[in-house]
């Protein structure tokens, strides 16, 4: 699904990412954990397209060079980031917004767009299942939501969407129980053969409740250790110095 | 982004020209042509000594320059007043008889003016250049004894409802581009709604300036008599042309007693090529009188063409507890100019009036909200909401927001909000990575800054201002 070769970020001549190696198959759970500043952000950054990094390496998404493709179209082929800090778009209608993102991706794909009616019925389920209160459908993209809500609606995205590739961002930071629940459970309920995903965290806690294929610890632009989900329990022990 | 895609964007849809045959008055501004546009409209004397008195007035007045978009001297005496197909020498009996080639221009346009094509429920009066070519559902509308027709039809057969109204609103004393249309009006639309009629469509006039070095001087004069109704709109759209050309029209409305007017302009006048060149010079007064108790007047307007729009569509409220709306949407990009605001004159007790503007500036653009609330000593209890947002795009755009406000009444209620935003880059990339492009997702936000205006345009056109909006801001970003 995602092959990373020798891949190497800067940013304002800054070394961010210096020499990340990671294969990533079909079906399969990594996560990646990681002090602050070891360049997790940036690898999501990177991976979903955004501007202003000098690249260097390789990243093949599905046997194809990622890097020549534009940030909508690595987002129409199936590649999701949900973001750590989801942005506020005034005026614009939650539902709105998720209807036009929705159908600019099936147009890609060649599928049949969904129309208000169809589409409501869609995203109503998908909040059902996930336990997020329909009502932020209502309200302003991400205005004034509370970081747990601009979270849930990541993962409301991400279960319409059902992209192939999804990376979360340090999704669960700053989430109380029940909305780390919501954010386990829509990863959860996505999980099979073919989608892959791509889980950034600071702490083991989220872990506890999406069990990860391979756990890695990146330190300074580098995986420094890959382990099974054990290796999460561990380091919540030891913490990274000691790695 | 793919070239041909960039293409297709700089391309101004509606800028090709007509080839027809035209009849011109002689070039420039003079008594002469004035006597030439009455004589060949066939008016009678008293309209032509209005003009000619406008005229006069005219030669001593100065073209106002307090405004922030200038722009070079026009040269009057370059211009032509009066074009009209020659076809129209006289004037064909209906819609069927029309020049093909005009048909085929307004097919084009996508207003269809033969019977079989029409819009659903939408009477449309087409004037090309000087004059008023169609109007359609006529029949449909007289039943109810609504007068809806050119206004050169309008002195013909209703003189009386012309010479009362006729610049009672804005008087051929009026500031230099309105004395000028005084003077020099060609055609446009005339709509007299009965007492107690609500009119059953929407009516509607499409402006289509085709001749070059032809200015075009529209006059509109819309009345609502006692508790009538009527829902009017406008479109606009010029053909592409290196030089600029000046577009200066007068909008009258009169509602009386509990009646109510909404006018809505679509205006999408050719802008200009990517670097300034061209375009048109939208100089128009538009304002109107609640002379009536309890009437109405709702001013919506979607700006996003011309080189410069400069133009305060207003409110007098004169009646008791009559209501003024002003909503706004000026988008410019490139070299786009706009100065546009409103002004609302309190002088009736209990008037209220809202003004909700919301200004986009891309490119290279320049966009200035000017508004004036104007509260009278007797305007007991009046009040007045605005709320102006202004939206900018890039790093070379302007934006100015300046309000004036005159209050001779202490228990008046004034409230003026202003804010000015920025599509940041990260909302753009968010909208990206949720498989928007750079121009979907601007369209996006930019239709969300406007959401509370374009919900006051009628429903069929509030889809088609939603798509302009999109398409005025193509190129942009990126």
């Amino acid at each position: 699904m995602l092959k990373i070769n020798n891949l190497k970020a800067k940013i304002d001549n800054k070394l961010i990412l210096n020499g990340l190696n990671l294969n990533i198959k079909s079906g399969e759970i990594h996560a990646i954990m990681g002090p602050n500043g070891s360049g997790k952000s940036t690898l999501a950054n990177v991976l979903s397209g955004k501007k202003g990094y000098k690249i260097s390496g390789s990243v093949l998404y599905e046997d194809k060079d990622l890097f020549k493709l534009d940030i909508e179209e690595r987002a129409q082929k199936g590649l999701f980031l949900a973001f750590q800090y989801p942005l506020e778009i005034p005026g614009v209608n939650t539902s709105n917004f998720l209807k036009t993102s929705l159908n600019a991706i099936r147009k890609s794909n060649g599928k049949k767009q969904l129309d208000a009616l169809e589409f409501l019925k869609v995203v109503k389920s998908k909040a059902a299942a996930l336990k997020i209160d329909e009502k932020i459908l209502n309200r302003q993209l991400n205005v004034g939501f509370s970081g747990g809500e601009k979270k849930k609606n990541e993962i409301l995205q991400m279960s319409l969407h059902e992209p192939k590739m999804a990376i979360l961002d340090e999704t669960d930071s700053g989430l109380d129980i029940d909305a780390l629940k919501i954010v386990a459970d829509g990863v959860n309920t996505l999980r099979d053969k073919k989608r892959s995903f791509l889980i950034i965290t600071h702490y083991q806690r989220l872990l506890d409740y999406i069990k990860p294929d391979f756990v890695h610890v990146l330190m300074k632009g580098k995986i420094a250790k890959t382990g099974c989900s054990e290796l999460a329990n561990e380091l919540e022990k030891v913490g990274y110095e000691n790695i | 982004m793919k070239e041909k895609e960039l293409n297709k964007i700089k391309e101004y849809k509606y800028g090709f020209s007509t080839d027809i045959e035209t009849i011109k008055a002689p070039k420039g501004l003079n008594e002469e042509v004035i006597k030439f546009i009455s004589k060949t409209k066939k008016e009678p004397k008293w309209l032509l000594e209005w003009r000619l008195k406008a005229y006069k007035r005219l030669k001593i007045l100065k073209e106002p320059n307090w405004q922030k978009p200038k722009y070079p001297k026009i040269d009057y005496q370059s211009l032509y007043y009066y074009s009209a197909p020659k076809s129209f020498t006289e004037k064909p009996k209906s819609i069927d008889d029309l020049d093909p080639k005009l048909l085929e221009t307004y097919k084009k346009l996508g207003i269809p003016l033969q019977e079989q094509q029409r819009l659903n429920g939408i009477a449309v009066d087409a004037v090309f250049d000087s004059v008023s070519v169609a109007t359609t559902f006529k029949d449909k509308l007289t039943e109810k004894g609504i007068i809806f027709c050119s206004i050169s039809e309008a002195v013909q057969k209703h003189p009386n409802l012309v010479k009362k109204y006729l610049g009672s609103v804005i008087p051929i004393t009026d500031h230099y581009f309105a004395t000028l249309n005084s003077a020099v009006f060609t055609d446009g639309s005339f709509v007299y709604i009965p007492k107690g009629v609500r009119c059953p469509m929407e009516l509607s006039t499409y402006f289509r300036i085709n001749a070059s070095q032809t200015g075009q001087f529209e006059r509109t004069l819309i009345i609502a008599d006692e508790g009538s109704y009527v829902s009017y709109l406008e479109g606009c759209t010029a053909p592409m042309r290196d030089e600029n050309q000046l577009h200066a029209a007068n909008v009258e409305l009169i509602a009386l007693d509990d009646a109510e007017i909404k006018y809505s302009t679509v205006q999408n006048w050719y802008p200009g090529d990517e670097n300034g060149k061209g375009g048109i010079y939208n100089f128009v007064t538009k304002r109107g009188a609640c002379r009536g108790k309890n009437s109405k007047i709702s001013w919506t307007q979607v700006e996003t063409g011309s080189a410069i729009t400069w133009k305060y569509p207003s409110c007098i409220l004169q009646g008791d507890n009559s209501v003024g709306e002003f909503y706004s949407i000026a988008i410019t990009n490139n070299y786009q100019k706009a100065d546009t605001g409103t002004k609302m004159i309190h002088l009736g007790k209990n008037t209220k009036s809202k003004i909700i503007s919301k200004g986009i500036s891309a490119g290279n653009a320049d966009n200035t909200y000017r508004g004036l609330v104007d509260i009278n000593s007797k305007a007991i209890n009046a009040r007045n909401y605005t709320q102006c947002d202004s939206l900018l795009i890039g790093n070379k755009c302007g934006a100015h927001t300046i309000p004036y406000i005159k209050n001779k009444n202490p228990n008046a209620n004034i409230e003026h909000e202003a804010t000015t935003s920025k599509i940041s880059e990260e909302q753009l990339y968010y909208c990206n990575q949720r498989g928007l492009n750079q121009e979907e997702a601007v369209s996006l936000i930019v239709n969300g800054f406007c959401k509370e205006v374009l919900q006051q345009l009628p429903m069929e056109f509030a889809v088609e201002a939603q798509k302009l909006v999109g398409i005025s801001l193509e190129g942009s970003v990126g």
